[in-house]
């Protein structure tokens, strides 16, 4: 299967890009946006000030690349743990989402305006509901599309598979959109499939499944705008396999010097998506070392204030454990109410 | 079929169609769908006629496969609808048990309150009527053990068709297991018209002096069965239809138990982890010092329910074991 990519690794457009001097723009301030997060994350949490965390450094394109494609009041989106970047540039607050790497439920409280469904910590169960979601809109004749975040392990659940089957045959307005990272914690990809591409297991559900240069911001946008138009005008799901690679641990808690060489992972940050894409900017004269210098400074600036933001929530109180878990509790519940609030 | 409209007797199996064409009728929100349900009217006709009265769109076929179900009436439910999941029998449910556990009664206490999941899942449980290996199963003190689900299991054709409309009602995800035995085995006059019968509370089967019979289900006929006998030798047995296991209502369990001062759990699943042993350890818990006699459980053998059928009167408990127990409390 050919590989969609517009820029070469080192960020050089390879042909005309079908993206505008604007929203090359856009792109790569959020990209620079959801990196600063990433990286600040990291910090906080060897601080403990947050808990465990999923970096997705090297992966931001591919997120942001598909969700640049989506309105946050209109479409879905149903990440998994890995999509911070995601949840970002969708419009999540910056201060929600580390109360939510907090643990912290007024984190978990997504403001309405945007769909979102929280981080899916299973692996691949998003893939069935988001199927729902996307029928459901489909149902209500509202354009809307879904986006679902898996990675290439979660390729191989029972769940992905039902998912994109239903999907398919209800035509639902669906973008399944696999990042090949590589690696599942430390189970490499040739151990979890014999398939050369993932994108090959849409053909298994008359699908179309399209694969792109992960770390290509302009190649993950252009694939997703034409799965998001298809699905949009009834054409059903798209399966979009980014090749991309996780140059960061699984989590916090992550060593991977026990499973992978340096030498593989400086490979890939040579190819790093906001390099290329900074060069990329650069090559078309676009993009200045002063416009650098201010962007870094803005999202500083952004990403100190969301961490002051969420400093000042109220910490979680015990009795909120059985808080929403029924539109209303029973008496079994509210008798541990009581007991948590201290009440006879 | 309804010779006098204010005497019309129904079966479980027509009580449920009839309740799922009413709330398809009355809310637009509500979709019916499953293995089998659609042109087919599913595998024991719960869902007949309602495709080709409500559309396509409503009531439809899934492909086959049970997590795929669930996930997806969890997605439908989050976007607005309120979508009636039937799985073909309970003992198939287990493909889905991720998203049961994970999500299905996790999503309000998630998203605290961004999203819920009012939805349906209704599953044949239970045996009685000779099936095929696996699809007598009784899985209830599983999925009553998952925090956000209810867990509805009506007795009659007018229970079941009152509670499955609370059901759909209800803002919250509620499993609501039909007891196969009771499908074609019971005709009862149920109302005409839209109903509603409260999802949390118990029901007083019959009064009586003795002993508790603490049951729900296929177990409330054997129940009746056995108060029946023990009547004619002068012991008034009282039988409470449990009829929702979670919320429990407790109350309704404690007074009556209190009053008998005997209490005899009966289920039909593996005995060991079952309700009755929720139930036993909350008259434990709060009416120790009524009881007379120890709580006694009657229910299934801890094996599987046996798929050789020439036997299975033995797994599944009758009036006569039921009767046993009730001596043995009665001669503590």
């Amino acid at each position: 299967m050919d590989t969609v990519q517009y820029l070469d690794d080192h960020g050089k457009p390879l042909r005309d890009l079908p993206l505008s001097n604007e929203e090359l723009l856009q792109g790569y301030r959020a990209l620079c946006r959801a990196r600063q997060f990433d990286e600040r994350a990291l910090v906080l949490q060897r601080q403990g000030r947050l808990g465990v965390y999923p970096p997705f450094r090297g992966q931001e394109a591919a997120q942001v690349g598909v969700t640049l494609c989506l309105e946050a009041s209109k479409d879905w989106l149903c990440p998994s743990y890995r999509e911070t970047a995601a949840a970002i540039t969708f419009g999540m607050p910056l201060s929600k989402l580390i109360l939510s790497w907090r643990a912290d439920p007024a984190g978990w409280r997504i403001p309405d305006s945007v769909n979102m469904i929280q981080f899916y910590i299973p692996i691949a169960t998003q893939i069935p509901q988001a199927a729902g979601l996307a029928h459901a809109e489909r149902l209500k004749g509202s354009g809307a599309v879904v986006a679902a975040f898996i990675g290439d392990g979660g390729t191989s659940e029972g769940d992905f598979h039902e998912g994109l089957n239903f999907a398919s045959v209800f035509d639902a307005p669906l973008l399944i959109v696999v990042q090949n990272n590589g690696w599942a914690i430390s189970v490499p990809t040739k151990k979890q499939m014999k398939v050369q591409r993932v994108a090959l297991k849409a053909q298994g559900y008359g699908i179309p499944g399209v694969v792109v240069d992960g770390n290509d911001l302009v190649a993950v946008w252009s694939a997703a705008r034409e799965a998001a138009a298809r699905a949009r005008n009834g054409e059903g799901p798209t399966l979009i396999e980014a090749i991309t690679y996780r140059v960061a641990p699984h989590t916090s808690s992550d060593d991977p010097g026990r499973y992978r060489t340096e030498e593989e992972t400086e490979r890939w940050i040579r190819r790093d998506p906001i390099l290329r894409m900074k060069n990329c900017l650069t090559h078309l004269e676009l993009w200045s070392e002063n416009q650098e210098a201010e962007l870094t400074e803005e999202l500083e600036g952004e990403f100190l204030a969301a961490v002051e933001e969420a400093d000042q929530a109220p910490a979680p109180r015990p009795w909120e454990i059985v808080e929403q878990v029924y539109a209303e509790m029973h008496a079994d519940q509210q008798a541990a109410w009581n007991y948590l609030r201290g009440e006879p | 079929m309804i010779a006098e409209r204010e005497n019309r007797v129904l079966n479980n199996v027509q009580a449920i169609n009839e309740a799922l064409d009413m709330a398809l009728a009355q809310d637009q929100r509500v979709v019916v769908f499953g293995e089998d349900v659609g042109a087919m009217g599913g595998v024991f006709r719960a869902s007949d006629g309602l495709m080709q009265k409500h559309g396509e769109k409503r009531v439809f076929d899934t492909p086959l496969a049970e997590s795929g179900i669930v996930g997806f009436g969890i997605g439908l439910a989050m976007a607005g609808f309120r979508p009636v999941a039937e799985i073909q029998f309970a003992g198939f449910l287990y493909p889905a048990l991720d998203q049961i556990l994970s999500h299905l009664g996790r999503m309000r206490h998630r998203t605290r309150g961004r999203f819920s999941v009012p939805m349906v899942i209704r599953a044949p449980y239970g045996g009685g009527v000779k099936t095929p290996e696996q699809h007598a199963d009784s899985p209830e003190a599983i999925l009553s053990h998952i925090p956000g689900v209810k867990v509805v299991i009506p007795s009659s054709p007018e229970r079941a068709k009152g509670l499955l409309l609370s059901a759909i009602a209800d803002p919250d995800p509620v499993f609501f297991l039909e007891a196969i035995k009771l499908y074609r085995g019971v005709k009862a006059p149920v109302p005409e018209g839209f109903f509603t019968l409260p999802i949390g509370k118990a029901r007083m089967v019959r009064e009586g002096t003795a002993a508790s019979l603490l049951c729900y289900g296929g177990m409330v006929e054997v129940c009746q069965k056995a108060a029946e006998v023990a009547a004619k030798e002068g012991v008034e047995l009282e039988i409470v239809d449990l009829e929702t296991l979670v919320p429990l209502d407790t109350q309704t369990i404690l007074e009556s138990v209190r009053k008998t001062g005997r209490a005899i759990v009966v289920y039909e699943a593996m005995r060991t982890g079952g309700f009755g042993a929720e139930v036993a350890a909350r008259i434990a818990e709060e009416a120790l010092d009524s009881l007379q006699s120890p709580v006694i459980r009657v229910a299934g053998w801890d094996a599987p329910y046996p798929p050789f059928s020439a036997v299975e009167n033995f797994y599944r408990p009758d009036a006569r074991r039921v009767l046993e127990a009730v001596r043995r409390a009665l001669t503590y």
